[in-house]
């Protein structure tokens, strides 16, 4: 699962991202780890995915996002 | 008598596994879980910017945490077996256990499991260590393919399509399946709805029951979570006693011989 450690954007543009489907534009360059502080998620609250594949907790701080990327962020819910 | 279920080094008095979704409160959830004495709960995931839940996941993991049930995660709503490998890892990481329900769905009308995604999702899975529980078909040839070749500690047939209510479609395949896999730990999953089809499947020798909706919708969830557990307790030990066989004709169970004749 660790084939995803994005290296950091070069210039500090802006970074527009999807994240749940929904664009978002941050003001530059970012972690998921931040990206989730920014959000106000707990991170032990939600599980990331990034372009479709699981990133562990412990990887999200050095997973740097770059335009265009795909965020999920999944949470526990009721299930059968 | 102890009559435990072993799974994963896990001994389990209870056979009733119970879903936590569709109750009408949370409330209702905890006393119908509750009531259901079960020790294994299914739980899932969702995006986490989609609506809340309104305390119902807070309230079964509260539950579980305090009666020392154990969770089961699924990956409900796959379709692939790369979507069901990703989501159980999340799962794993978010619930704190290697158990996941794999659920990789082929069809949107039946929710059928896609047997082909599913055995290479399994074999994955249990390689990264996980303990998968497969949600199936009763077909006989995948169910071995999922023990042996991929390495699943136990399987999950449904009785009928998931939510159904139908209860045990397909009877001789599933006497089958129990038959050929008498070692396997079988729990059929879904499609139950009534106590008696899960006592039904319990007296077939199937090791466990695993429902949701059967419950959740009833009138009266918490009188129907104990009705269940009254049912697979019932199935269970009928199974253990060993049915009479059936017979093709009528056979007196009153010893008459010797009795005086009334008549004539």
């Amino acid at each position: 699962m660790s084939e995803h450690l994005h290296t950091p954007p070069s210039a500090a543009t802006a970074l527009h991202i999807v994240l749940d489907e929904q664009d978002l534009t941050l003001p530059g360059p970012c972690t998921l780890a931040e990206l989730l502080q920014q959000l106000g998620r707990a991170p032990e609250s939600v599980a990331t995915a990034l372009n479709g594949q699981f990133v562990p907790r412990d990887a999200r701080a050095q997973t740097h996002l770059n335009s265009r990327d795909q965020v999920l962020l999944f949470k526990p819910i009721v299930g059968g | 008598m102890t009559d435990l279920l072993l799974i994963d080094g896990v001994a389990l008095s209870s056979r009733f596994f119970i879903g936590s979704a569709g109750y009408p409160s949370p409330q209702t959830l905890v006393d119908s879980l509750k009531a259901s004495e079960a020790q294994v709960l299914t739980v899932g995931l969702k995006r986490s910017l989609q609506a809340g839940d309104n305390g119902f996941v807070a309230q079964a993991l509260v539950h579980a945490r305090e009666q020392g049930a154990h969770l089961l995660p699924n990956t409900a709503g796959c379709r692939s077996a790369r979507e069901a490998i990703q989501l159980a890892h999340m799962a794993r990481e978010l619930y704190g256990t290697r158990w996941i329900k794999l659920e990789v769905v082929g069809d949107e009308h039946t929710l059928q499991p896609d047997p082909f995604e599913l055995l290479a999702a399994a074999t994955q899975l249990v390689n990264d260590g996980f303990t998968v529980f497969p949600y199936c078909t009763e077909d006989l040839i995948l169910c071995r393919r999922l023990l042996d070749d991929a390495g699943c500690a136990v399987l999950m047939p449904w009785g009928a399509p998931i939510g159904s209510g139908q209860g045990l479609l397909h009877l001789q395949a599933l006497r089958t399946l129990r038959q050929r896999l008498p070692e396997a730990v079988l729990i059929i999953d879904a499609g139950l709805g009534l106590p008696s089809h899960a006592a039904q499947a319990m007296e077939l020798g199937f090791d466990a029951v695993l429902l949701n909706s059967a419950v959740s919708q009833a009138r009266d969830p918490v009188l129907m979570a104990a009705a269940f557990r009254d049912a697979v307790r019932a199935g269970r030990s009928a199974c253990l006693a060993g049915p009479m066989a059936p017979q093709e004709f009528a056979v007196a169970s009153t010893p008459v011989s010797g009795h005086p004749m009334l008549l004539g």
